[in-house]
This record gives C-alpha cells, sequence and structure tokens, in this order.
C-alpha cells in the first residue's frame, strides 16, 4: 500500500519534471563578472537579460543560470562541466575571451549541448573545429580587421605602422588586417600581453614613416595606449578594430580616442527598429549606453527565443535548423549564418564623436558588405 | 634620436618601479613580510585619485588623497591583518595577503562599479615638450622621472638622516633589541607599513592618470616590483632605485631594439614575434643573471 502510493507520487513528480522541461530552455551563462574584464561580462549579461525581459512571456520560456569565469579558463571548465552535469542545461552562452572558449566549447558541445557565442570566435572553431551544435553570433575574431584592413585601403592609406600583443588572437588580428589591406606595412610589432606602458612602441611609431596606426588592444591595453598617443603629440591617425573604442571602455580612454575611425558590425546609431528598441530600453534599464558586447547578446538571447517558438530543444534536429535560419530581428539589421554557422553580414567604419558630454561612435561608412570569414570553406559539415 | 627617446621612457618606466618597489623592499627588509597586497594599494592610490579628482575638478587635490587614503589603507590594513602574521612563516603571509588582494578588489568593483574610471591629465601637466636636440617627450612622463627622483631623495634622507631612519635601520638589524630599547615596534611597523602603501597609492595615481584606472591593474605591476626587490637585494632602498632603473631600461631597450636584431638575419614578421617573444622575458634573464652572480641580489646584506 505505502509502496504503491509512493510509485505513484514518484511517477507523478517524473511527469511534471518532464512537462516542465518540455516548455522551457535552460541556458547556462559563463561570463566575466570580476577583475579587470569584468565591464565585458557586465554588459553581456545585461543586454541578454534585457532581450529576455523584452520578449515578455515568451523570455519566460528561458531559465538562466549565471557564473563568472574570472576569466580564468580553468574556473570556465569546471562551470561548464557543473552546468552540464548537474544543472542540465540545454545551451551554453556567454563567454567573452577566445582562450576560454576554446577551453569549454570542444567539450561542450561534444556532450551534446548547444553553444551559442555572445563574443568570442577563434579561428580554430570557424575552419576545420566547426560543429553543428555552434554559432557564433557575434562575428568570426578576423572579421573587424579584416574591416579595418579593408578600410585603410578604401580611405587610400599608403603606409600603415601596425601592433597588437603577441598571443594568438593578437597574431590573427595582424593577419586579418593585412588579408585586405593593399598598402605597405612599414613595421609590425608585437607587444606583451597586459602590457600597459607603450612609450617605447609610440616612439618607434614616431620614427617611422607611416601615415597610419592600426591596432588591437582589448581592454585596458587600449585604453593606456590611446591615452598614451595622444599625449606623446604623435600626430598620425589610428585606426583599430572596436574593441577599444567600445561603449563601456569610451569614458576611460576620454577625449583621446576623439575622431579615432574603428570597424565594427554594429553601432548604436544603426537606422533599424529593433536597435532603436534595443538602444532606448537599455538606456531606460541600466542607465547607461550599450557597448558592442550588449548589442551581440542581445542579439543571442533573441536568436535563442526564436529558436524556442519553432523546435524543441530535445529535438536536437530541428533546433538547430531552427538557429541556422537566424530568424530573428537583429540589431545589426541584416544577419545570416554562413556554412560554418559563423555571421554573413555588413561592416562599418565608426568614428569616435562627442555627443553633449558623452563619448560615443557615429557610422560614417560602409566597410564590407555581406561578408563572411576566410575560414568557411575548411568547414566540413 | 630614437634612442634618446627610449632612454628616457626606460628612466621614466624604472622611476615608476622604482616607487612600488620601495614600499615592497622596506616592509620586506623591515618586517620580513612578503606583502602580495601592495599592489592592491597601488590600485586603492589611483582609485581615491580618480574619485576624489572627479568630485572636486582638481588632479592635485587626487594626488595628494592617493598618499593619504593608501597611507591610511595601508595604516589600518597594518593593524587589523598584517601584525598577526609577523611570527607565521612566508607561507602563511603569502595565502593572507593574497586573499588581501581579492577582498580590495571585490570590494572596489563594490564601489566603484566594474568599468573603468575616468582619470585625465591637466592641461598644465599634459603635451608634449620639445627638449634640447629637438626631441619630442610627453611632458608628464618627466615629471614622473621628477617625483621618482625626489621620493629618492627623500626616503636617502628619512633613512639616513632621521630619528624614525635610525629605528628602521635598527628594526631591520634586531628587532628583539630594540623592542627591549624601549622603541614601539608595533607603532614603527605601522608607520613604515604606511609609508611603503602611500608610495605605492601615489604611483598608482601617476600610473592610472596615464593609463587606465581598473580593478586589477596592481597585479602585473607587482610582479615586476618583485623583480626590482630580488635584482636589488631585499631591503635595500638603494637596491630598489637600481634595480627599478636596470629593469626599466633592460625592459624598454630591449623591446626597441631586438626585433631590428633580430631582422638582419629573419625576415620581419617572425624576427617581430621572435624578438617581441625575447623581449618580455629580459627582465627575467637579467633577474637570474643577477641572481647566479650575486644571489643576495646587488645591495642585499642577506642571502
Amino acid at each position: 500500500m505505502k509502496l504503491k502510493r509512493l510509485l505513484i507520487c514518484g511517477t507523478a513528480a517524473l511527469a511534471l519534471a518532464g512537462a516542465a522541461q518540455a516548455e522551457g530552455v535552460k541556458v547556462g551563462m559563463i561570463t566575466t563578472l570580476s577583475g579587470g574584464g569584468a565591464g565585458l561580462g557586465v554588459d553581456t549579461r545585461d543586454g541578454f537579460l534585457l532581450a529576455l525581459k523584452n520578449a515578455g512571456d515568451a523570455g519566460k520560456s528561458v531559465e538562466l543560470v549565471i557564473e563568472d569565469d574570472q576569466q580564468k579558463p580553468d574556473v570556465a571548465v569546471q562551470i561548464a562541466d557543473k552546468m552540464i552535469q548537474s544543472e542540465q542545461v540545454d545551451v551554453l552562452t556567454g563567454i567573452v575571451w577566445s582562450n576560454l572558449a576554446m577551453a569549454v566549447v570542444p567539450a561542450a558541445v561534444g556532450q551534446g549541448k548547444f553553444y551559442l557565442s555572445t563574443n568570442a570566435a577563434p579561428s580554430q572553431l570557424a575552419g576545420a573545429g566547426c560543429n553543428p551544435k555552434y554559432f557564433s553570433v557575434s562575428y568570426q575574431n578576423d572579421n573587424l580587421h579584416e574591416a579595418a584592413g579593408a578600410y585603410a585601403t578604401d580611405a587610400g592609406i599608403g603606409k600603415v605602422f601596425i601592433m597588437a600583443p603577441n598571443y594568438p588572437a593578437g597574431q590573427d588580428s595582424l593577419a586579418g588586417f593585412k588579408r585586405y589591406y593593399k598598402g605597405e606595412v612599414v613595421n609590425e610589432i608585437y607587444t606583451q600581453v597586459g602590457q600597459t606602458d607603450y612609450a617605447g612602441e609610440i616612439a618607434q611609431i614616431r620614427n617611422s614613416d607611416a601615415d597610419a596606426v592600426f591596432f588591437f588592444l582589448p581592454g585596458g591595453m587600449g585604453i593606456a595606449f590611446m591615452k598614451q598617443y595622444a599625449e606623446s603629440g604623435v600626430g598620425k591617425q589610428v585606426i583599430g578594430p572596436a574593441f577599444s573604442f567600445s561603449q563601456d571602455i569610451l569614458p576611460a580612454v576620454g577625449d583621446a580616442a576623439l575622431g579615432v575611425k574603428n570597424t565594427a558590425q554594429w553601432s548604436k546609431d544603426l537606422d533599424n527598429a529593433a536597435n532603436a528598441a534595443f538602444v532606448e530600453t537599455f538606456q531606460a534599464e541600466y542607465g547607461r549606453l550599450p557597448s558592442l558586447y550588449a548589442a551581440q547578446a542581445y542579439d543571442t538571447a533573441n536568436l535563442l527565443l526564436s529558436a524556442i517558438a519553432k523546435a524543441d530543444v530535445q529535438d536536437a534536429d530541428a533546433f538547430r535548423a531552427a538557429l541556422a535560419e537566424a530568424d530573428f530581428p537583429s540589431v545589426r539589421g541584416k544577419f545570416s549564418f554562413g556554412p560554418n554557422q559563423h555571421p554573413i553580414q555588413d561592416y562599418y567604419v565608426r568614428e569616435v564623436v562627442k555627443e553633449g558630454d558623452v563619448l560615443t561612435n557615429k557610422i560614417i561608412a560602409p566597410a564590407m558588405a555581406d561578408h563572411g570569414d576566410a575560414y568557411a570553406e575548411q568547414c566540413k559539415m | 634620436m630614437l634612442l634618446a627617446e627610449q632612454a628616457l621612457n626606460g628612466l621614466q618606466y624604472g622611476m615608476m618601479l622604482f616607487l612600488m618597489a620601495a614600499g615592497l623592499t622596506l616592509v620586506f627588509g623591515v618586517m620580513g613580510l612578503i606583502n602580495l597586497a601592495h599592489g592592491s594599494l597601488y590600485m586603492f592610490g589611483a582609485f581615491a585619485c580618480a574619485a576624489v579628482a572627479a568630485a572636486t575638478g582638481s588632479f592635485w587635490l587626487g594626488l595628494a588623497a592617493s598618499l593619504v587614503a593608501a597611507a591610511a589603507a595601508g595604516a589600518l590594513v597594518e593593524m587589523v591583518v598584517i601584525r598577526r602574521l609577523y611570527a607565521r612563516d612566508h607561507l602563511d603571509q603569502v595565502l593572507a595577503t593574497f586573499a588581501l588582494i581579492l577582498v580590495f578588489s571585490e570590494g572596489t568593483r563594490w564601489l566603484f562599479g566594474s568599468f573603468p574610471l575616468y582619470l585625465t591629465l591637466p592641461p598644465t601637466l599634459s603635451g608634449a615638450v620639445v627638449l634640447p636636440g629637438g626631441l619630442h617627450y610627453p611632458l608628464f612622463r618627466l615629471v614622473i622621472i621628477g617625483f621618482g627622483a625626489a621620493v629618492a631623495v627623500g626616503l636617502w634622507w628619512l633613512i639616513t638622516r632621521t630619528r624614525l631612519g635610525i629605528r628602521i635601520r635598527a628594526g631591520e638589524a634586531d628587532r628583539e633589541m630594540i623592542g627591549a630599547l624601549g622603541v614601539d615596534i608595533a607603532r614603527l611597523y605601522t608607520i613604515v607599513f604606511a609609508l611603503g602603501a602611500a608610495l605605492a597609492g601615489f604611483a598608482g595615481a601617476l600610473v592610472g592618470s596615464m593609463q587606465s584606472v581598473q580593478v586589477g591593474m596592481g597585479e602585473p605591476v607587482l610582479i615586476l616590483a618583485f623583480v626590482v626587490v630580488v635584482i636589488g637585494g631585499i631591503g635595500s632602498i638603494k637596491g630598489a632605485l637600481v634595480g627599478a632603473l636596470l629593469v626599466g631600461m633592460t625592459d624598454t631597450l630591449g623591446k626597441a631594439l631586438l626585433p631590428g636584431l633580430f631582422a638582419r638575419v629573419l625576415d620581419t614578421s617572425s624576427a617581430n614575434t621572435i624578438g617581441a617573444s625575447l623581449a618580455s622575458m629580459l627582465i627575467y634573464i637579467l633577474m637570474a643573471v643577477v641572481l647566479i652572480l650575486r644571489p643576495q641580489g646587488l645591495f642585499g646584506a642577506r642571502a
């Protein structure tokens, strides 16, 4: 008798649990919320949460677990294991840094989970290492640098000085720039990762005959370089990818950034309804302007919601097909996935301007249209 | 011309490292304490400067605030935490001061948020000046060289010419004995610690206005400061100065010259990659060489 009741209760509970799981999707967000790089993770989280909120009832179908990876690969791997094994998430997302993505993504998709990248998109995962369950909603890592190279060529800049930190993403960055730059590279410098004093490099720039400087220095490195470059009185034009001129760090760079040309696939003044709604609600919700990272996370959440509306996440093939359609209103306007599930999209040249007291970016020209990436051909999927 | 500018850069970098290393070596030498949280005090100074400068609109008040705030934080930390660690071994000190780094970092984030702060130079200190010989050089870097030299002279005067200096030197030699002679050791240690903290905070404010003010900015500098202390010899202010200038010059000139040297035998792209990699190792190679020749450091008293 007792046993029978227990069995009934147990089955009922199981049935309920099953029903709850079929209704929604559990998403694990691993992102950087402490340490020096936390600004990027905070914007990623806030952009994602805003999309869920703006979606109203549909947003409630997503159950979100957020954890801080402290910008450390080993911590990110631990969190991913926990989220996959004990929390049983269906989808992972949120990693900012490529080295963390390389530590987490191959194992996660290997265990059958979907991974939607809000930012990091290393070349290894775009080419031979591509996977049906891995989507990059941001770009491929080289894209912004390629767009900068294309812009420098279009703008008729004959000689350029290029610089990046000495690690894989830095080397990819300079390779990406050179892929589309037709002029002469007068010098190519690799700096230390985490370097904050650029006096030596600035002296070399001053003494070179370059017309412009292209640099990729993410995070605090870029802030330090720009401030010191402005102080140095070297007047050569500066071009960079959007990372060092993103809304989260522009206030820290200050007026030194004014007039700098940078490349991105998104800007707050992009003229479409989804973007207008995003920028307005982001400001209302958080009291600051959104950054590139927030925009990418917002799109990622909306892509996920569009797939949930069409397919059950337990049916992996149908869910993947629904994701690949990219049937959501992107804040970037046009957006579709290429064969390696990386974006095909437009890139723009932005200029840092002042609106009132606030430093921000304004689109001044197109850089590349319907651009995919250099690794798609190597992807066998 | 390029070489002259790079030499000035190396000098300025060295002076900045000296401000960090001086406090570290004082605390290490006098109290026998390894303080990993020294970088947090550097960050604390930068944040104090940015906050006060933003509130008052005066960079100079911010700079003064960085000294006062870091000294106060240092004194507080010494009295609450560090005091319990003198009798423990170095491993316990490392553990406890590492915990302090985490507390400082997350505390700062809680107060100021995750985004880097804005600290800008006043017009009188910004821009480049023309030096004799036609060299353009950022004024603020010259100011840092000046501040560093002033601190070096000030510390030399303090240690060799004042009563406090006598006590510091005595405490370094034999802490039980000067305690027995009636010197209030606890207060002496608090003062030394606060002094070291103030120097770190001051360095943080100077560098923060040139680079960026953000959580975690102290850790990379801390490692270099330890390298300087090891090269110069533990506890020696003179050693810290010489070590800091050596490290600053080696690092700056290495980065400037090595890729060019490799380019004579290799193609430009791989010369730049290899040159950059070797340049970033150069100060550690310098440290190894110094330790092989003089295990106690250049001016160290004890091995």
